[in-house]
């Protein structure tokens, strides 16, 4: 029991770091933002799995222990129960007296058949010895308290076959056709497969997504009020086909795969004339960087202008779905598109997409601009939904709207209804054992009351804390004898 | 209606510090309290006997011996002027529990939902809740009365400290929190931490008290009025043994709305992190109450530290980490 104790501390205290450093599992940005802050500290840190406490070798130690004492602990304790269960209740003592509760002089008309029926009634368990009565109740505590143990195994059994057999795929998803995903590996942005899955079991799950619509409705501080993803679901892993809506808190529940809206944002649609006189167009999707979403993002041309790696060009730069009347343009008013505008700076310039190094879509590659390879083509630039912007060489960028975009997150765990179905019965074994009260009566005959019946005496004896016991007793001893003998009755001594 | 439930807390604070003030007065000066036992050393005690035997003189002589003790267990005559304090407190307790919870329903009104959609509104609620318990406990046993003194400070305290710090305009409720699950999940940690609140005080002054009865000197001469130290004891256990199962319960809903809102029912956010600290915390101390081997006042110790990290989740979590439980401005 205190090895438990101890453990149960070391699992708290082991706890903590996981709340007070960022963590791989939660926010992964936050991570790197922390190996930036402190380059030094970081990596003595991470060695130490601290950005993974949770699945930290350490930490893993802790709850396992916890568990091999716990099961050390209640195996012994269910095979005791269950010889106890099967057990008859112990015989009485031999000094009554002595025993918490005591009661004297009760007369018994039915003989200690009758007294035992009426126990029995009062779901007592009963064992009658000749004519002396052991009965004891309260094995609920003991059924609950063991309940709830195996029920903890329960949970972490469905916590292991949930990261071992589950999945998830992250994936932004743009309103229209053309920005429609399947449910592979290769077409999530982001994605993270149990030890036991492999790519190819995915096929199991396969169905496909458009975002047809994107609707939210903001108050006009740009609180949000509500959120609803329209879409078309098809695959032939996909048992609801067609258009259906979700939102935050009502996921799309498909066969087995669920898919959640975690967020949304503006992609702007921007054309781009290069100095041939061909067009390109690109939907880049800017990410919110607060919550009336002034948002971040670039839009990259790599395949222009004659194909020359030195005059890729790409645009970089701030969207606010409500620009202020005059600048600066810093920050979006409102959460709505109410006046769309782009604030965006040209580079033109290798882009640096060929080193094979994968970087992000959101963001330039800062090297090929300190190294000099990118270079910034005249300054800033507000653009207005329908504008078009000259550069210095002749070539244009059009700004012709935006699209909407959802950041979904697919999921599969197989084990949460094990977890489920363990925490109702960890509850309901908590309840029992908390409530539950384990005592037992004795009654033993110590004379004959004459045509009254026999005279017994009664003695009790809780099993723990129990305050309000004397008042049970009591309370049982009058409602199954028949009253308390006459005074002037003499003892005739004890029987048997 | 927003205006008339700021104006209610006002009122709610104010209460609470008077029925905090009257249960220092009915301490020092109420018939019952230290100051009148320390006061009315032989003198009073010899007027009662004198009066009782000069009433039953030629009859009782020989009961003349028991007639302090019969003096000391009725109100002492200063104390019959004063005697009306201790109910005083619990009424003015009452009136300020009254404002309170007005405070509350006339936010709820205000927003058009319940009254828990953001920091501010959640303290609210859970002091409530300790509010309620507390007088429902107070009821049952007017002898705990006085202890009144710490719970009022505690709730005027963190009454305070929300209205300061935590105040934020009425708005109705953001989309991640718009959930049946939000009436489920919050009801329940409100209702577990409200009870904790009092189960903590009570295991506070067990510590005390218990300090006091082994000869410890001031400060734990504080705990001279205090219940003794077992009743103490066992009312923060059985107030944690209440409360556990339904933090349990809080918890078990929260993840069931986790799965609902960001798809994963448990995934180490900082508010899941502390509240699972505090659960294993909470499950440490139980096991430690049952366990005959383990002093008891180890597991009020466990007790103090679990309330600690109730306040770490409560107030450190919203206002250090950033995580998936930050909403509406804290």
């Amino acid at each position: 029991m205190r090895t438990a104790l101890v453990l149960l501390f070391l699992l708290a205290l082991a706890a903590v770091p996981g709340s007070v450093l960022p963590q791989r599992s939660v926010n992964i940005e936050d991570v790197n933002a922390y190996f930036a802050a402190h380059p030094d500290l970081a990596p003595v840190l991470d060695r130490l799995w601290a950005f993974d406490v949770f699945t930290s070798p350490w930490f893993s130690a802790i709850y396992l222990l916890l568990f091999t004492s716990l099961v050390g602990c209640v195996v012994p304790r269910l095979a005791d129960h269950v010889r106890t269960l099967r057990s008859a209740p112990p015989d009485a003592p031999r000094r009554m007296e002595r025993l918490p509760q005591h009661a004297e002089g009760l007369v018994v008309r039915g003989g200690p058949q009758a007294l035992a029926a009426a126990l029995r009634r009062r779901r007592w368990r009963v064992a009658v010895r000749g004519s002396t009565i052991a009965a004891e109740k309260g094995y609920l505590k003991e059924t609950g308290n063991l309940l709830f143990h195996f029920a903890l195994i329960g949970v972490l059994v469905g916590v292991a076959v949930g990261s071992w057999y589950g999945w998830h795929g992250n994936r932004l998803l743009v309103a229209g056709p053309d920005g429609a995903f399947c449910s592979s590996v290769q077409q999530f942005d982001e994605h993270g497969l149990g030890p036991r899955v492999s790519p190819g079991d995915l096929a199991r799950f396969w169905f496909c997504l458009e975002l047809t619509d994107f609707e939210a409705s903001f108050l006009d501080n740009g609180q949000p009020v509500s959120y609803a993803a329209h879409v078309t679901v098809t695959g032939p892993a996909a048992r609801r086909q067609g258009p259906a809506t979700f939102s935050v808190n009502s996921p799309l529940r498909l066969d087995r795969a669920n898919v959640y809206l975690l967020g949304h944002g503006y992609a702007p649609i921007l054309r781009y004339t290069d100095r041939e006189g061909r067009a390109q167009t690109t939907t880049a999707p800017f990410l919110p960087s607060d919550d009336l979403l002034t948002s971040e993002g670039v839009a990259a041309f790599p395949d222009v202008n004659g194909h020359d790696r030195a005059l890729q060009m790409a645009f970089e730069g701030l969207y606010l779905p409500t620009a202020p009347e005059n600048g600066p343009f810093v920050r979006s008013l409102h959460p709505e598109e109410r006046s769309p505008a782009l604030m965006l700076i040209a580079y033109r310039g290798n882009l640096g997409l060929d080193a094979g190094i994968p970087q992000s879509v959101y963001k330039l590659n800062r090297r090929q601009i300190e190294t000099g390879r990118l270079v910034q083509v005249g300054d800033a630039k507000l653009l207005r939904v329908g504008e078009t912007w000259t550069l210095d060489d002749g070539t244009t960028l059009e700004f012709l709207g935006t699209k909407r975009w959802v950041a979904l997150s697919v999921r599969y765990d197989p084990g949460e209804p094990i977890v489920l179905v363990s925490v109702v019965l960890l509850l309901a074994g908590l309840v029992l054992t908390l409530t539950g009260r384990r005592r037992r009566v004795w009654f033993r005959p110590v004379g004959t009351g004459g045509a009254d019946g026999d005279v017994y005496e009664a003695g009790g004896l809780p099993r723990g804390d129990y305050p309000g016991f004397a008042e049970e007793f009591a309370a049982l001893v009058r409602d199954v004898t028949d009253g308390r003998e006459a005074r002037d009755v003499r003892e005739v001594g004890r029987a048997g | 209606m927003a205006a008339l439930s700021d104006q209610l807390l006002v009122v709610a604070i104010l209460g609470y510090l008077a029925a905090m003030l009257l249960a220092a007065a009915a301490y020092a000066f109420g018939g019952r309290g230290a100051v009148a036992r320390a006061a009315r050393p032989a003198r009073e005690r010899e007027l009662v006997g004198a009066a009782l035997a000069g009433r039953r003189e030629g009859t009782a002589r020989d009961r003349v011996p028991e007639a302090p003790a019969t003096g000391s267990s009725q109100p002492a005559a200063g104390g019959a002027r004063t005697g009306w304090l201790g109910p005083a407190t619990v009424g003015v307790f009452a009136l300020a529990a009254l404002a309170h919870l007005a405070t509350a329903v006339t936010r709820g009104l205000a927003a058009g939902r319940m009254p828990w959609g953001n920091m501010y509104e959640y303290v609210l609620s859970v002091t409530l809740v300790g509010a309620v318990a507390w007088l429902a406990l107070v009821l049952r046993r007017p002898a705990l009365r006085h202890l009144g003194l710490y719970v009022a400070l505690v709730l005027a305290l963190l009454l305070g400290l929300t209205g300061m710090v935590l105040y934020v305009e009425v708005s109705p409720l953001v989309p991640a929190l718009n959930s049946y699950w939000f009436i489920v999940h919050v009801s329940a940690a409100t209702l577990a931490s409200g009870t904790l609140l009092v189960g903590f005080v009570a295991a506070a002054l067990f510590l005390l008290r218990s300090r006091y009865e082994n000869g410890k000197l001031p400060p734990h001469s504080l705990a001279r009025r205090l219940p003794a130290a077992d009743t103490l004891e066992a009312l923060a256990f059985r107030l944690h043994a209440f409360a556990f199962p339904i933090w349990t319960f809080a918890i078990a809903a929260g993840a069931i709305w986790a799965e609902a809102a960001w798809g994963r029912y448990w995934g180490w956010d900082p508010k899941e992190t502390w509240a699972f600290i505090s659960w294993v915390v909470y499950a440490g101390y139980l096991h430690a109450r049952l366990t005959p081997s383990v002093k008891r006042n180890v597991a009020a110790w466990i007790a103090v530290v679990g309330w600690l990290t109730m306040m770490m989740n409560l107030f450190g979590v919203n206002i250090f980490f950033e995580g998936l439980h930050s909403y509406a401005g804290v």
